[in-house]
């Protein structure tokens, strides 16, 4: 089948070579970055983590977004996603490739990335996110591969698989709570030391992937032969519409918590990234965004949900996609490290060559996701043809 | 041709075997006398902590930082790449050393006096809980938080769990910065976490730390917790300390007179 992923028509190639433009440069920047340190992003001693792992957590939500096709599909034999749940699939993978580039770059000696396994220390969520992150990205790719397979050559798959499946379905929500547990069990870090951090990193995760699936639906209706089906869009939409509300219920449940209990340790990340601290407001304007475009999100859903629109859920799908990257992407980092443990503001802004590293990733990543979706697509043409 | 690529094999296998085996067997002889420094010379303790007496402290002084920073090869970066920099033991105002218990009415001679602050050395270290390589480790037999500068990975999770902003990493090549370098401590590459080793390569050579023995006014006390008689469990009996964030849990090693 992988024949499939090289050959095709000259927009194809253009896409590619694009891409292949996007990586390269990434490249030339990472080995900037490489040469003289990690100076070179714009982060430092009182926020050291950025853009990157931001990235990684982001990307781990839109990973574990396959178990909502994966679930209704295979446990409660939803048939409507039958035709789609390739796609969740094979969106796992390149997100997670991404995730665990966005890992590597970001490490200061990527050359002892295998002390991680030499050295293994269960006591780490580091270690541990490792461990679910390669764990999902193998068990997609084996399940994903040998069910098109079967699906191309007309057989039933193997019953070898079926436990595969079974496991990978708690296994997407143990990747993005273990991602969770990264931050929310550190002392003296007040934005991210909540309980509710892996609920709000599931829901708002439930609710970004199947937007970008259904986005990506739509396009290969547009663009190929083969029709993923009005109605799994439309329940991917309810979904959606589900997890945005749960998302932003829970966003209020810890706004409660934190502005009721006035605990300045708890406030005070919340004040800068709403409001500003000590005249420092780089990012007031994207969390006021991202909250205006959930909550507008909502609405879109919810009116979508009454009156079936796919350029209204598209939109729809567009600010949810949108608000929860700016709440993981931008905000989750710099409302942890600003103010620092010692109460000083030091703001965080990228640089150019780590703007251009990312840009790198996520095209190393869409490079792998036309390639895949190319695969199963020509595969599904084939077989209606 | 088969023949001849064997026994090459073969002597490359049997070369690399004694050239490899030779220093490893003379090593594992020696293991006992690779410990760095004077074992009957060194200072031994079960539970090393620091007194830091601000009221003895020189607002204008930076004796402490200076032996400190210059002994253990710590760069100084340029002012425009000051969010970068590395500091093992630097002042704080008292706000800032402890946030979450501001005195109210803060007494005059402590507005704006600085407060040395360095590792903690926990007894329950948050940075030793996230390392993924073990590189950052407490050292059983005296409770020093050390780090390994060449297994360390540089993920910075232990930058994220520490609560106190004692570790720095290094962003740049430090060697680039260093003025001059103290050829007794290694230098570090770029890439790596450092922070206060509560001076062991000097205990290990019957020294107290650096920044103790800088101090003109005797402000850093350092000194065993599990022996009664030392000269920090004195202090500890006379006056009324403070930690920095206690209520973590974290059980910081470093007291503070105020």
């Amino acid at each position: 089948m992988l024949e499939k992923a090289i050959f095709g028509s000259k927009k194809f190639y253009a896409w590619m070579t694009f891409l292949g433009l996007l990586i390269t440069i990434g490249m030339a920047a990472y080995l900037y970055q490489l040469y003289h340190g990690l100076g070179t992003t714009g982060m430092s001693r009182d926020v050291s983590w950025g853009l990157y792992i931001a990235q990684l957590t982001f990307l781990v939500g839109v990973a574990a977004s396959a178990v909502m096709l994966v679930l209704p599909y295979y446990l409660h034999h939803y048939k409507d996603f039958g035709r789609i749940v390739i796609l969740g699939e094979f969106l796992a993978i390149p997100t997670l490739i991404m995730c665990m580039t966005f890992v590597l770059v970001d490490l200061g000696k990527p050359f002892r990335l295998l002390n991680i396994f030499r050295y293994p220390t269960p006591g780490s969520v580091l270690f541990w996110d490792v461990v679910a992150l390669n764990g999902y990205l193998i068990l997609n790719l084996v399940i994903g591969w040998i069910t098109l397979q079967c699906e191309r050559q007309g057989t039933a798959p193997p019953q070898w698989i079926r436990p595969l499946i079974y496991v990978s379905i708690p296994w997407a929500v143990s990747i993005h709570t273990v991602t969770a547990f990264l931050y929310a069990g550190l002392p003296g870090r007040g934005y991210w030391l909540t309980a509710i951090m892996a609920p709000r990193f599931l829901s708002s995760a439930f609710a970004a992937g199947p937007s970008l699936l259904i986005i990506l639906a739509l396009f290969v209706r547009r663009f190929t032969n083969f029709d993923p089906g009005a109605r799994a869009i439309q329940t991917l939409a309810k979904i959606v519409t589900y997890a945005i509300i749960i998302n932003i219920f829970f966003f209020f449940l810890e706004v409660f918590t934190v502005f009721y209990s006035q605990i300045p340790s708890h406030m005070l990340h919340f004040q800068y990234l709403f409001f500003g601290l000590h005249g420092h407001a780089t990012y007031v304007p994207f969390m006021w965004a991202s909250l205006l475009m959930g909550l507008a999100a909502v609405v879109v859903l919810l009116y979508q949900n009454v009156h079936p629109n796919e350029k209204v859920l598209v939109v729809g799908c567009v600010l949810v996609f949108a608000a929860t990257w700016i709440d993981k992407g931008l905000g989750m980092m710099n409302g942890g490290f600003v103010p620092s443990p010692l109460e000083h503001v030091t703001e965080y802004v990228p640089t150019v060559p780590e703007i251009l590293i990312a840009v790198g990733i996520y095209a190393i990543g869409l490079t792998t996701l036309t390639a895949l979706y190319k695969i199963a697509i020509s595969v599904k043409e084939e077989l209606r043809a | 041709m088969e023949g001849s690529r064997r026994d090459f094999l073969k002597l490359a296998g049997l070369s690399a075997l004694g050239l490899g085996a030779a220093p490893v067997l003379a090593s594992a002889s020696k293991a006992a006398a690779q410990t760095f420094g004077d074992d009957a010379k060194a200072l031994k303790g079960t539970h090393w902590a620091m007194v830091v007496d601000v009221s003895k402290c020189q607002d204008d002084c930076q004796d402490c930082i200076a032996a400190c920073h210059e002994g253990h090869n710590v760069p100084t970066l340029p002012p425009e790449k000051k969010r970068n920099e590395i500091k093992w033991i630097w002042h704080e105002e008292f706000e800032n050393a402890f946030p979450e218990q501001p005195i109210a009415y803060l007494p005059e001679k402590l507005k704006g006096k600085p407060f040395e602050v360095l590792c903690n050395h926990c007894d329950n270290p948050p940075c030793v809980r996230v390392c993924p390589t073990k590189a950052t480790f407490k050292r059983e037999e005296d409770g020093i938080v050390l780090m390994d500068f060449h297994r360390c990975i540089g993920c910075r999770f232990c930058m994220a769990a520490c609560p106190y902003g004692s570790r720095s990493f290094n962003w740049f090549d430090p060697r680039l910065y260093l003025a001059k370098t103290n050829s007794a401590f290694p230098t570090r590459a770029k890439g790596v976490v450092e922070k206060c080793n509560f001076c062991s390569e000097q205990l290990a050579i019957g020294n107290l730390p650096l920044c103790v023995r800088a101090c003109k006014n005797e402000a850093l006390v350092f000194g065993d917790l599990n022996d009664p008689n030392s000269a920090v469990r004195k202090i500890l009996r006379e006056r009324a300390t403070i930690r920095r964030k206690p209520e973590l849990g974290t059980g910081p090693n470093v007291f503070y007179v105020i």
